[in-house]
């Protein structure tokens, strides 16, 4: 690829990424949303969040299979425990990475 | 700067601070594998401010690298990027009233980490799209030193040192945490995180995301007209 067909390719992958983020923006911020789309949007994050991160917990990232026996499963459960009990978004991130480690050299 | 803007800065700044971290995990990796895909430094730099979308920017250096051309490429980039189409819904109930210059700045800044950071907050009191934009910008900086940094220094830097792979991973987790007011959302948290399993098992491709949250948030909505209860806020009133 050449730098000129690099940047068309950057160019176009800014411009399909940029729609689906800026349309819905645009679009329902300005007007009555029905309610009914107003209830399906509220559980919509809770979705996303678990649909993002459940595969990486518990597929291989290298043969794509389903394991629990891996560092990233086993750090998760204390790591939910101590965001439900601390609430504490930046404590999480800490007490994760050290659990993350720990249970690296376990596994 | 008086204090309520000193204020403002502060918790934007500290919201932020775990999408640094996660960041600078993911995005050295990124410039490593770029700069080793014959990128420069420049034209990483280019595609983390233009693109801001971390597995698709992953996606597309190592097709670059195959020797795809330029349409397979941007194809591709759409169709993992689509999810961001139910994070900007989500987010427009929180952001009415903008004028159409901030609205598109905004837009521009939705990934993965700053709508669930965003959003959380936004459900919270005390959150406005100042201290959004300062969580958005200061993200998409971090973004473009990191995957400058990996481009530059290339291996140099050990891989996964003190867990640090793990900073987003526990941040998503932190917030579906704290996303969880009710016993519905918990429901629909846990069927959506299965199913993303499933249909990534089941499914090649990067639909799992949206696939199942949509499906899981149309269950909760038929759930919680048959069991009202459900949805009560079930957190501790302090």
């Amino acid at each position: 690829m050449t730098a000129e067909q690099y940047l068309l390719c950057i160019a176009g992958m800014g411009l399909v990424t940029y729609i689906p983020r800026w349309l819905p923006l645009l679009w329902l911020s300005g007007r009555e949303i029905p309610p009914l789309f107003v209830r399906w949007l509220s559980l919509v994050p809770a979705g996303i969040l678990s649909a993002l991160v459940a595969p990486s917990l518990v597929l291989d990232q290298a043969t794509g299979r389903f394991c629990l026996m891996r560092p990233e499963f086993l750090a998760a459960l204390p790591t939910l425990a101590f965001a439900w009990w601390s609430r504490s978004l930046g404590g999480t991130v800490i007490v994760g990475m050290l659990l993350y480690s720990l249970a690296g050299r376990l596994c | 700067m008086d204090a309520h803007d000193r204020a403002t800065l502060l918790s934007g700044l500290s919201a932020a601070v775990p999408i640094w971290i996660g960041y600078a995990a993911v995005g050295v990796p990124f410039g490593v594998l770029a700069a080793q895909a014959g990128l420069g430094t420049f034209q990483i730099a280019l595609m983390s401010l233009v693109v801001f979308a971390g597995s698709s920017q992953f996606i597309a250096v190592s097709l670059l690298s195959s020797g795809a051309p330029v349409l397979p490429i941007v194809i591709t980039t759409f169709f993992v990027n689509l999810r961001h189409l139910l994070m900007s819904s989500s987010l427009a109930l929180h952001l009415r009233g903008l004028s159409r210059w901030r609205l598109s700045l905004f837009a521009a800044e939705i990934t993965d980490e700053t709508f669930a950071v965003n959003l959380t907050r936004f459900r919270g009191a005390s959150w406005d799209e100042n201290k959004a934009g300062i969580v958005n910008h200061t993200a998409h900086l971090a973004w473009i030193i990191s995957s400058m940094a990996g481009g530059l220094l290339g291996g140099v830097i050990p891989h996964g040192a003190l867990g640090i792979d793990y900073a987003l991973t526990a941040m998503f987790l932190a917030l579906l945490v704290l996303q969880t007011t009710s016993p519905l959302i918990a429901l629909v948290a846990l069927c959506s995180g299965a199913l993303a399993v499933l249909i990534s098992l089941a499914l090649p491709g990067n639909w799992n995301v949206i696939l199942a949250t949509v499906f899981s948030a149309t269950a909760g909505l038929v759930i919680q007209d048959l069991w009202p209860g459900l949805s009560k806020d079930s957190r501790v009133a302090p």
